[in-house]
């Protein structure tokens, strides 16, 4: 770090050249509060900053035809002013109004949250949920990663050298959808997830479930969609009993760690408590709409 | 190391300053701008103390590098009061008594003047979740909330 270079490239060519050209360690600036607490407490010791917050494509919400894309730089902040974001997305918000204190969410980003690739990331689950994909770009072009699929251990992800997430694109909302996100934490506000489930569903005019996806935070190295937990609830009313094999495929699927908080037991149950509570939220909320 | 020559308006004033890209924005004015109101309490984002905004964006200044500052609007507690003036949210965490130490106050101030520009009548449960990035070992709290709520009664007239 003693010659760091800092640099805001404006466009994603600048960006992905920069980065791709550093012999050295590279990282990319979003909102800094993983980033900047690392510099702080020499956990990584970078030769060069690129901050992608002057690059148009990492900070805008927009809509394509009737999907949401936004930029993977944009702050929780400014997702949290997006009235129709919040109507159409409550899941993702409820892990996007977790991140951290007021200051923190004015400049933490999703796109930072992911990247960081901590197992207990808020926001992670609900995007899984909601089946967003990561555009990227890189030296060596464009690819479209699904969001689950970008993490692939502790601190780590797929992305390769020179490689920015741009935007994430959800897909469009069908009528009769709901989503949420829960975790478990001794404190309100300010502590990192023991435990964290996103559901998101789809009713049919009868109230049965046509279509639903499930992600856990927070019991295995990586973020994890739960296609069995899923599947507990398509075809089903979401009545008590598709309620329990949710929460029963939710505590199979659970491959924690065991620490001062929490232990294995004790994160196994909770993650079938949390899917069964926040289906029941996603249920409500596609009720509703 | 190479310095970035910067230029941000700070509480009205244009200033320019040479920072290292691995200065924090709280090292640059507490440093090299001798704004030493703004505090460190931790420098990893958990206390507040070190609140300003940018741009009318409420942040811990700790984790913002003074290089991002570039050709942004800064406001800090030094700007806070008119001259000899108080600012109502001062004159009433003096009045409630709302500081023993007072390390946690600058950033406190900051906050919650952010929170009323943003939600000038908040109930209790808001003042207390807005302010709930700010960290004080002293005061409990509850006399901090009191002064807001007083305040915001105020600046409402
Ligand atoms: C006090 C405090 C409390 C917190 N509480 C919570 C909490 O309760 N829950 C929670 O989940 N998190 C919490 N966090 C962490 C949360 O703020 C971060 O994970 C944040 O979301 C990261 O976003 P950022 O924009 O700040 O990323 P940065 O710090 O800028 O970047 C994070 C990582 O992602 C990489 N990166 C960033 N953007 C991109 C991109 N577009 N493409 C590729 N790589 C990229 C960076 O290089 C870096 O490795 C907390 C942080 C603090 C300081
Ligand atoms: S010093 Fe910045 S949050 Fe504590
Ligand atoms: S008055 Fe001492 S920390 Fe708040």
């Amino acid at each position: 770090m003693q010659n760091l270079r800092y640099e805001a490239p404006e466009t994603l060519a600048d960006a992905t050249a920069l980065l791709s050209a550093e012999d050295g360690v590279a990282r990319i600036l979003a909102g800094g509060t993983d980033v900047i607490v690392q510099m702080h407490s020499d956990l990584i010791e970078p030769d060069l900053i690129v901050d992608v917050k002057n690059i148009p494509e990492l900070t805008e919400i927009a809509k394509e035809g009737g999907a949401y894309r936004f930029g993977a730089a944009v702050s929780g902040k400014t997702l949290m002013l997006h009235e129709d974001f919040n109507k159409t997305w409550p899941g993702i918000m409820d892990g996007v109004q977790l991140l951290g204190s007021l200051q923190v969410r004015g400049r933490a980003s999703v796109g930072g949250n992911l990247c960081n690739a901590s197992p207990a990331a808020d926001s992670v689950p609900p995007m899984i949920a909601a089946g967003a994909v990561a555009s990227v770009i890189g030296p060596n072009g464009a690819r479209d990663i699904p969001v689950e699929d970008i993490v692939t251990g502790p601190g780590r992800t797929c992305l390769e050298k020179g490689e920015i997430v741009v935007s994430f694109l959800l897909p469009e909302r069908p009528p009769r959808s709901g989503d949420a996100y829960l975790r478990f934490t001794p404190r309100t506000e300010m502590d990192i997830a023991v435990v964290g489930a996103g559901v998101n569903l789809t009713l049919d005019g009868g109230g049965a479930c046509t279509a639903a996806r499930v992600a856990l935070g927070a019991v295995a190295p990586t973020p994890l969609l739960v296609a069995e937990a899923a599947d507990a609830l398509i075809g089903t009313k979401v009545d008590d009993a598709a309620m329990e094999a949710l929460a029963a495929a939710a505590r199979a699927a659970c491959n924690p760690i065991d620490d001062k908080r929490g232990t294995i037991e004790f994160r196994t149950k909770v993650a079938g408590v949390l899917a069964r509570r926040a289906a029941a939220i996603a249920l409500e909320r596609a009720g509703a709409n | 190391m190479t310095k970035h020559h910067i230029r941000t308006t700070i509480n009205g004033d244009e200033t320019d300053v040479l920072v290292e890209p691995t200065q924090s924005l709280l090292d640059v004015l507490r440093d090299e701008l001798h704004l030493t109101g703004t505090k460190e309490g931790c420098a990893t984002g958990d206390c507040g103390a070190c609140s300003v905004t940018i741009d009318g964006n409420l942040v811990c200044s700790c984790l913002v590098l003074g290089v991002e500052a570039d050709g942004t609007e800064i406001e800090t507690i030094e700007g806070m009061a008119s001259g000899d003036e108080l600012h109502p949210l001062q004159e009433k965490f003096i009045e409630h008594v709302a500081l023993q130490c007072g390390i946690c106050t600058p950033g406190l101030l900051i906050a919650a003047k952010h929170l009323l520009e943003e939600n000038p009548d908040p109930t209790e449960e808001e003042v207390r979740y807005g302010l709930a990035g700010n960290l004080c070992r002293c005061t409990g709290y509850q006399k901090v909330v009191e002064a807001v709520l007083d305040a915001a009664q105020v600046m409402q007239k």
